[in-house]
């Protein structure tokens, strides 16, 4: 993956020539190498300009304006999307979403993150870019204190609103490895099992019990794999995380390493993060500088620890961990099939836990504070606090670290907003609701989510601007291994269409809801599993919205447009199309 | 281990006995039970991509190809709600392709043909695609056909050249399709490229310069449904 991640940056694609020599020094045959290439949404075989613009098109970029901000670009650039220039210069790129909801719209342009984008400003960048100045001259804007450190720089904002009692209470970092590392593994991990810590990544799997697996099936190598690749549309709160608690994340890895006995830990880095690289890698030093990772660490000699990032080229399934681990070893980013799970054959078929970058900052805290103190927090199936990724039609989009069991209320309260329609609890894979289930609680339990919480107000299109494009975000992110998966989402998305298109009957609305719970449990991973949840809970939710827009009067209507069917072969022959209706 | 080394599991409250680690599928073709595939080969690394022998373990949806069978499992496959299920891929595959079975050189041989026999498909509910795809036809003994192709995988994951793949996927989601290697695809020998027409369940990977050599009649789904050898 770095191989290839260094020549694309370097040539802005991957040349022939270079899929020639990876093949011949890998030993596989050219199709290979380019099946590895053409999963990944940052690798490309085709030159994607010297200056590389992936513009965020998620719903929440539209929301704030991401149209008019991509007409400016294609305007002054020259180009319309997902082209390049003539000469080579400027690439456009329509991208999922990139982190940044709440400070949209945002680009990604050679690894440089440009946020809170408008026409003007897009004029500037061209114009720097047409001037030949180097994109971080361009980028010179600097955000807040955090953000304008060393190896740093940069434009994006973290937006904490709410600092809760865990993950951003005060803390002096090394104190809880070095309470760890005086207690035996098996006592961390009874501990963190007592703590009914589960993953903040959304499936909520006990933590303690993942170890504890892994401990089971040790082997002369184990690895711990940190999950930096939140990819679910409108959640960004690990971003926040990895800028502002960095050694946090990095000390829950290590204790968790100490748990499993593993040697090495490895950070997955989600490509648009790329920016946060050599920040973290800085911090990497400073704490092998201060005896907290590297050999010996905190000062006992047995123990050697050291992490290492590793990035990853642009795929929302790889945030699947089966996926994150076939990507890691340099494959497509297809979900294994299980058994056998990750702590059983994982990371080079080696014993392997992955935990999400929100469940190892909760680490330390346990240990240093104990599983109790951890437990009285939350509500009796979802313990300690939750990072939550406010964005969409509120007035202070953020993150917010709250006790699990606050409502959807309480939380609309807190982030200002108003005059709501829906909110997309746990981002498009999670469910869509209305103001009936408000009075609900966001815990395990109850509403799960891995973070996102985007608000939609009254005014939006449910349908239309959120629906549909999270169901072709999907569409686009399936690996493409499972029929269902692959393929009855197209069906979907077209079936959703016509109802839009007001071609649909009250047949089709629940023929669109059958087929898709039918498929569900048909896929292998959680990306195939929840695809069609926007059309399921939207109809669930939102049924009024469906009936609106189709046909009361007739049983059946007809997809079939003449008048388009015959438009190219008239065109061809110089007719005009002369259709007869009744 | 209760019948010479062998552990004991059901398939739709009929008792099996199997190897402990053997996929369920392959132990329950060993007891006599069919569970229909289309990116299963016994032997070759299981790919669970076809999605058509998922099967209820203890009340879960698994596929029987990649899971293990276990001491007293209990599985159910002649289920309605699977036959359904099963029903409903096999006409997902037919409505994303494009499949013309009357004028298909693999008729009467072709897998994804007979278990559309099997589960009684007549039309399909979904609405055709009719999407657009490339035909490959470089290599001197090959063609390939992706109008066909139901991406299970066998290709890919079978036919090698000089030790290397000759086939892989390329993109991903609705743009999914498998290519060739043309350089090794061109070195492949005309009993090679009979080899990997046969290994293809569809009509997608197919052999040049012949055509419907079997007579009706005498193919291999002409007079027994698919899965009728394992049955019993």
């Amino acid at each position: 993956m770095d191989i290839l991640l260094d020549i694309q940056e370097e040539y802005h694609h991957i040349p022939s020539e270079a899929v020639e020599i990876v093949a011949d020094q890998l030993d596989l045959s050219r199709v290979d190498v380019e099946q590895t290439i053409t999963f990944y949404h940052f690798l490309s075989l085709k030159p994607v300009g010297k200056y590389a613009i992936y513009l965020n098109d998620s719903p929440v970029a539209y929301m704030h304006g991401r149209a008019d901000v991509a007409q400016a670009f294609e305007q002054e650039a020259g180009v319309t999307f997902n082209n390049v220039t003539d000469d080579g210069l400027i690439g456009l790129w329509d991208t999922a979403d990139i982190g940044m909801s709440d400070q949209e719209p945002a680009a990604i342009i050679n690894g440089t993150v440009f946020t809170e984008l408008d026409p003007t400003k897009v004029k500037t960048i061209i114009r720097g870019i047409v001037d030949g100045k180097e994109i971080a001259e361009i980028a010179e804007e600097v955000a807040d204190s955090i953000n304008s450190k060393d190896h740093l720089r940069t434009m994006v904002k973290n937006n904490i609103h709410v600092k809760g009692a865990v993950a951003f209470a005060d803390y002096k970092y090394g104190e809880a490895l070095k309470k760890a590392v005086s207690q035996t593994p098996v006592q961390i991990v009874d501990e963190v099992k007592v703590s009914n810590l589960r993953g903040r990544g959304g499936a909520g799997f006990p933590t303690g019990l993942k170890w504890e697996y892994c401990r089971q099936n040790f082997e002369d190598e184990v690895y711990l794999i940190c999950n930096a690749d939140e990819g679910e549309p409108g959640t960004f709160k690990e971003r926040v995380i990895l800028t502002e608690l960095p050694e946090l994340l990095f000390e829950g890895m290590a204790i968790a390493g100490y748990a499993i006995g593993a040697k090495e830990g490895i950070v997955y880095l989600r490509y648009e993060y790329r920016y946060l690289k050599p920040y973290l890698e800085n911090v990497l030093q400073q704490m092998r500088d201060k005896n907290l990772l590297g050999k010996k660490i905190a000062g006992q000699k047995k123990i050697n620890f050291d992490i290492r990032i590793q990035l990853g080229a642009g795929s929302y399934v790889c945030g699947e961990e089966s996926g994150l681990i076939e990507s890691m070893e340099g494959k497509r980013g297809e979900p294994r099939n299980r058994p056998p799970f990750p702590v059983e054959k994982g990371y080079l078929d080696k014993p392997t836990v992955v935990n999400n970058v929100e469940t190892l900052c909760k680490v330390p805290s346990i240990v240093l504070n104990g599983a109790d103190w951890f437990k009285a927090i939350g509500t009796k199936e979802s313990a300690g606090t939750k990072l939550l990724s406010i964005s969409g039609d509120c007035q202070k989009p953020g993150v917010y670290e709250v006790p699990w069991g606050m409502t959807i209320n309480e939380m609309l309260d807190m982030a200002g907003a108003s005059d709501i329609q829906a909110v997309e609890v746990g981002g498009p894979s999670g469910s869509c609701v209305d103001s009936t289930h408000f009075s609900r609680s966001i815990s395990f339990e109850d509403l799960a989510t891995g973070g996102s919480m985007i608000v939609i107000g009254k005014h939006r299109d449910l349908l239309r601007d959120f629906i549909l494009p999270f169901t072709n975000f999907f569409i686009e992110e399936s690996c493409g291994s499972c029929t269902p998966c692959r393929s009855l989402t197209i069906i979907l998305r077209n079936k959703l269409t016509k109802i839009l298109n007001g071609k649909g009957t009250k047949n089709d609305i629940d023929e669109l809801y059958n087929w898709a719970l039918q498929g569900k449990p048909a896929n292998r991973c959680g990306l195939g599993q929840t695809a069609a949840n926007p059309i399921i809970t939207s109809i669930q939710n939102f049924r009024p919205l469906y009936e609106n827009l189709i046909q009361t009067d007739q049983e059946y209507l007809s997809e079939f447009n003449m008048e388009d069917a015959v438009a190219e072969s008239c065109e061809a022959v110089g007719r005009i199309p002369n259709i007869h209706t009744n | 281990m209760t019948k010479n080394g062998k552990i004991h599991f059901e398939i739709d409250g009929k008792p099996c006995y199997a190897e402990k680690g053997k996929s369920i599928i392959d132990a329950a073709k060993e007891n006599g039970v069919y569970i229909p595939s289309l990116c299963h080969y016994e032997g070759v690394k299981p790919a669970g991509s076809c999605r058509l022998c998922n099967v209820k373990v203890n009340g879960r949806t698994m596929t029987a190809c990649t899971t293990p069978v276990a001491e007293d499992m209990v599985v159910e496959n002649e289920i309605p709600e699977l036959t359904e299920l099963r029903k409903s891929i096999i006409e997902i595959m037919f409505v994303s392709g494009n499949h013309f079975c009357p004028s298909c050189e693999k008729s009467g041989n072709c897998e994804l043909q007979a278990m559309a026999y099997r589960y009684q498909m007549m039309v399909t509910r979904y609405p055709y695609e009719f999407s657009i795809n490339n035909v490959d036809a470089v290599p001197d003994h090959l063609f390939l056909d992706r109008n066909r192709c139901i991406l299970c995988k066998l290709c890919i994951r079978m036919i090698k050249k000089d030790g290397k793949n000759v086939f892989a996927f390329n993109g991903r989601g609705e743009h999914l399709h498998v290519v060739m290697d043309e350089q090794l695809a061109s070195q492949m020998s005309e009993e090679e490229a009979q080899e990997a027409m046969e290994i293809c369940p569809v009509g997608a990977i197919l052999k040049k310069e012949q055509g419907f050599i079997v007579p009706i009649g005498s193919r291999k789904f002409d007079k027994t449904p698919i899965g009728s050898d394992i049955n019993n």
